[in-house]
């Protein structure tokens, strides 16, 4: 892949997506930082879910999708002709917002099943991972006894944990969270808020919100989209404090959207 | 509207749920009647001879059906050979695959089949494989009933399939896991009940068929011993004993459809069976 000298995770530039003849992103660039937490806000339509399926290469399930624009990954452009999608998907993983453990399996072979279907067959390995990818996801001490029970016996903002450490268990450098935590009542929210800021030492990770408060609380850029188009992109404290644009300032503040 | 009225609407209404209700019943009404006689006529000719033996000579009394049973399944089984595969994978394509206007066709095409008569099957099947291989075959019998599974088992999949949350795809697919992988290990695993209800409802409802198996398995007083050699089946014998003049004949068709029906029905119940939620959420 070809290099190019930046020190952003994700550097995105003049990024279009078009469904069909509708243009949902408006040429956007952007550079996302390593380690460290972005926080996508705006109001529903905006194109937010688009650019952040698009950061993986999952809004090409959509076969009417098409995009025009340049996105590197750690310097590598991701959407080279070489490159499959399903190479992109293992460095950039995502968790989406209503939890979707595997029903036909355990809580242990829903963790592994990225490992396992892309080919380790090693038990140890695999117990390994599990064990390391439930802790950071600080479900290990919920279920380690019961590591081989059905997935969905687990509660809801454990079944969106238990997602987390899914995506984790394949190892990625990005982790994209689609409002991760829209479904779960606020106990459980602030789990997977308290996850997010444990995460963030050593993944960089991308959330869609609608919740101004988490956006606020848990992250340290935000991206104010509108109608397809970055408003504007600065540190999270700028953003909901001093913003240099009126409606994003509308919109933070809880005018309109 | 006032009082008097009333009363009158009350009688309507009344009536319209006995009338409702007595049509409900004899709904079920023939299969109770199909009980009371099958078990009536063909229980007492049932015994370990029906089961184990060969039919006797004409004119001699007692033999058994042992053949026809063991044809029946052996049938079953190759159409199972034929119209599993190839159902369910198509199935797969119409839902996971698959483009617009050739989806509609194939859905119009599996229609239509599921629509064709049993007899014309059997028409087909005897000059596609009965002619060219010059004698009726057990192989040809399962060839037609295999090709009767095949639309039925490729739309239940496909129904089955679409019935899976496109969530869990979405999963998957960000997991860096390849589309057949996606497909087959989560996609297909999670409707894996389903798929098989379809099949054993296919395999129920082609057990019984006769008229397709009159030009191709034929049937077989002794055993066949080679997939080319005509076969014996269930219905086939009580077919051909119930239009035999012999009351010995008779009673052992009798006994021969209370067999076919009680294999059916296991088949139902397996699938109840199966179709029980375990997990309720």
């Amino acid at each position: 892949m070809e290099q190019k000298a930046t020190n952003a995770a994700l550097a995105v530039s003049n990024l279009s997506v078009f469904f069909g003849a509708n243009e949902v992103l408006k040429s956007v660039s952007i550079d996302i930082s390593p380690r460290a937490v972005t926080a996508i806000i705006g109001p529903s339509g905006c194109g937010k879910s688009t650019f952040l399926r698009a950061l993986n290469r999952m809004h090409e399930l959509n076969p009417e999708a098409r995009m025009t624009g340049e996105i590197r990954l750690f310097g590598d452009d991701i959407y080279a002709r070489e490159i499959q999608p399903v190479i992109v998907r293992r460095r950039v993983g995502m968790v989406f917002q209503k939890s979707n453990p595997f029903p036909t399996m355990t809580i242990y072979e829903n963790v592994t099943v990225g490992l396992r279907l892309n080919g380790v067959r090693d038990k140890k390995i695999l117990i390994e991972r599990a064990e390391q990818s439930l802790r950071m996801a600080a479900l290990w001490d919920e279920v380690k006894d019961r590591l081989h029970a059905p997935a969905i016996s687990l509660s809801g903002g454990q079944q969106q944990r238990l997602c987390i450490a899914r995506a984790l268990a394949v190892q990625p450098e990005v982790l994209l969270m689609d409002e991760p935590a829209s479904a779960l009542d606020p106990l459980a929210t602030s789990k997977i808020e308290d996850l997010i800021l444990e995460l963030k030492k050593n993944y960089t990770i991308v959330i869609v919100t609608h919740n101004m408060q988490q956006a606020a609380r848990a992250s340290d850029f935000t991206a104010f989209f509108y109608l397809g188009e970055l408003v504007e992109f600065g540190p999270t404290k700028k953003i909901f404090t001093s913003p240099s644009q009126k409606r994003t300032e509308d919109y933070v503040t809880g005018r309109f959207g | 509207m006032t009082a008097p009225n009333h009363q009158w609407r009350e009688f309507k209404n009344t009536l319209m749920q006995v009338v409702t209700l007595v049509c409900a019943f004899l709904v079920v009404t023939p299969l109770v009647l199909v009980f009371y006689h099958l078990i009536r006529l063909g229980f007492t000719s049932i015994n370990l001879a029906f089961f184990t033996q060969l039919p006797r000579a004409v004119g001699e009394t007692g033999g058994g059906m042992a053949n026809a049973i063991a044809g029946t399944f052996i049938l079953l089984g190759q159409a199972a050979a034929l119209g599993v595969p190839v159902g369910v994978l198509g199935g797969v394509f119409l839902s996971e695959y698959g483009w617009k206007n050739i989806n509609s066709f194939l859905r119009f095409a599996a229609d239509i089949m599921n629509g064709v008569p049993s007899i014309v099957w059997g028409l087909v099947v005897y000059s596609l494989v009965v002619v060219p291989m010059h004698g009726f075959s057990a192989l040809a019998g399962g060839i037609v009933l295999g090709l009767m599974m095949i639309p039925l088992v490729m739309r239940t999949t496909e129904e089955v399939l679409h019935l899976v949350p496109g969530g869990y795809r979405e999963a998957a697919l960000a997991l860096g896991i390849s589309k057949w992988r996606t497909i087959l290990l989560i996609v297909v695993r999670t409707a894996l009940k389903g798929i098989v209800t379809g099949v054993l409802l296919a395999l129920a409802r082609v057990a019984g068929e006769t008229a397709p198996l009159l030009f191709t398995a034929f049937g077989n007083r002794f055993w066949a011993h080679k997939l080319n050699e005509p076969i014996a089946a269930l219905p086939l014998q009580i077919f051909n004993y119930a239009i035999s003049p012999y009351d010995d004949w008779h009673r052992q068709a009798w006994a021969g459809a209370l067999v076919l029906l009680f294999l059916v029905l296991f088949i139902n119940i397996s699938v109840r069976f199966l179709t029980r939620e375990k997990w309720k959420r």
